[in-house]
């Protein structure tokens, strides 16, 4: 069931005028934000389906802005995120796309600064409710309902295990769980869903763990 | 997952076993899923009812869209109601108004609650606060409307969809007006099978509205389309209460509003390139709107 709450359906608290085209973009933008660990300094965001033909009457790209600031669906700083964003520095740019996609409400948003860069894929699936399918490549599904832990680590036995493991110490349970690779050895991406919110002892934990690379952390 | 119900008529069967209202089910199974205590949702939802009671009393004061569209219709509703000459009565007009005045707030970018998107933000909230004047409600029950409305409309996300992207305006205000409908019934004194009942009449007729918004905009038709969304839910609650009865099981009218979805041409699902949207005057107010350029830069 892809809707699992009340709240989904009688929620979100929201500035207007579109729940999947305004809060869902803003959430979007908001876990890129996140996946990142930090305020990017320019952002691409590539938009398909209905998102490339009605994004500016709905203030999508207002929304996504807003979400890669950091700013809830009710935040009312939403409706000035471009200004917002200019102040800070962060440069954007919106590329209506016309190819086809699964959802017809899906954003790629690229985002990086001198660091390094992302790209990730959601799609607004109604309601204000969102799914992450992509990230950096890999595949994969986040419903955002719960706080989620990613890890990127090298392709090596034991990896998954000892994840699993500095979960349990803390009594953290795993909800959902996917991994993934590109090519065997190569980089691979675990995706876990928890039941408990991850404190930054156990982020700490996780990356001093051997074959680790990148761990973030997506709160509820 | 272990639900209490998946489809509208587990959740009938489990309410009427158990003499139990609809509501109750609904909070009993988000207590279940997300291992929240009853009082921690409850105050959630009071939240969201007091939201939307902000939205309408800002509604009601009268708000206008950035386009200029949209804003001035709940006001307008509101002192022709003053006058006494309603053909359609108060409480229906008052459900209109007011569902008017929150989709005018949602155009205009104002904070509002999503019931179960924000383009169909103002027909349980509309009806609500409507039907509150006759019925005199608890503030617990007025709470508990937005529950049933929540009961029935998860049970469409799941089985169906309450995307207009995905399903076009039936899938949303549809499932809006229905949601409203299932719940004027409980406030009302109803049964769960009126409920039910009064859910199935209401989505079957908003079978196969097409999503298509002037420019893109959610304001026209969005707004009115609330009002008539709201129209519908108090009258087939009637209906309902009535003894009126759906010869079609309200799952398979459910069943029916995903599969039409499905058939509906994309250009009738949000991407503001059918229907009204693609009319001489819709392509005109487009252009009026959106002349300028297309690509913003922060810096």
């Amino acid at each position: 069931m892809k809707f699992k709450s009340v709240f989904d359906i009688i929620g979100p608290v929201m500035i207007g005028p579109s729940s999947s085209h305004t809060a869902g973009a803003a959430r979007i933008g908001r876990v890129a934000r996140d996946l990142f660990g930090r305020q990017p300094k320019w952002a691409k965001i590539h938009l398909y389906g209905s998102f490339a033909e009605t994004y500016k009457g709905h203030s999508t790209d207002v929304a996504i802005i807003g979400g890669l600031l950091d700013y809830d669906t009710f935040d009312e700083r939403i409706k000035t995120a471009f200004e917002e964003a200019e102040k800070l520095g962060m440069s954007y740019e919106f590329i209506p796309e016309t190819g086809n996609v699964d959802h017809p409400n899906t954003a790629r948003i690229v985002i990086g600064d001198e660091k390094s860069e992302m790209s990730m894929m959601g799609i607004s699936i109604g309601g204000g409710k969102i799914e992450i399918t992509e990230l950096n490549g890999f595949p994969l599904r986040l419903s955002g309902n719960h706080p989620a832990i990613l890890v990127v680590h090298d392709d090596r036995s034991g990896c998954i295990a000892n994840v699993a493991n500095c979960l349990y110490k803390y009594d953290i349970n795993i909800g959902h769980m996917e991994v993934s690779r590109k090519e065997r050895g190569d980089m691979a991406l675990m995706v876990i869903e928890v039941d408990q919110t991850v404190d930054v002892e156990v982020m700490g934990e996780l990356r001093e763990l051997p074959n680790i690379t990148q761990v973030t952390r997506i709160a509820d | 997952m272990d639900v209490l119900f998946r489809n509208v008529r587990e959740l009938v069967e489990r309410a009427e076993k158990e003499g139990k209202l609809i509501s109750e089910i609904m909070i009993e199974q988000e207590m279940l899923i997300t291992d929240r205590s009853r009082e921690d949702i409850m105050q959630q939802m009071e939240r969201n009812l007091t939201v939307m009671e902000e939205a309408v009393e800002k509604g009601l004061q009268g708000v206008h869209s950035v386009s200029g569209l949209t804003g001035g219709d709940a006001v307008l509703l509101q002192k022709y109601m003053q006058q006494g000459n309603s053909l359609s009565g108060d409480l229906l007009l008052d459900a209109v108004s007011k569902a008017v005045a929150t989709n005018e707030v949602n155009a205009a970018m104002g904070t509002i609650c999503a019931t179960p998107t924000a383009g169909s933000a103002g027909v349980v909230p509309g009806t609500l606060f409507a039907v509150k004047n006759k019925l005199n409600p608890t503030r617990e029950q007025m709470i508990r409307y937005l529950f049933t409305s929540g009961a029935f409309g998860f049970v469409v996300a799941n089985n169906a969809s309450i995307s207009g992207a995905a399903g076009g305006c039936q899938a949303e205000v549809g499932s809006a007006a229905a949601m409203a409908s299932a719940a004027i019934i409980e406030m009302a004194g109803g049964t769960p099978q009126q409920s039910s009942e009064a859910f199935a009449i209401t989505l079957k007729n908003m079978l196969g509205l097409v999503c298509d918004p002037v420019a893109g905009l959610v304001e026209v038709p969005c707004v009115k389309r609330n009002a008539m969304g709201a129209s519908n839910a108090v009258v087939a609650a009637d209906m309902a209460l009535a003894g009126v009865t759906s010869r079609i099981p309200c799952d398979e009218v459910i069943s029916a509003m995903f599969e039409i979805g499905q058939a509906m041409p994309s250009a009738f699902r949000e991407t503001a390139k059918g229907g009204l949207a693609a009319t001489p005057t819709g392509k005109w107010l487009e252009s009026k709107i959106f002349g300028g350029s297309v690509v913003g830069s922060g810096q």
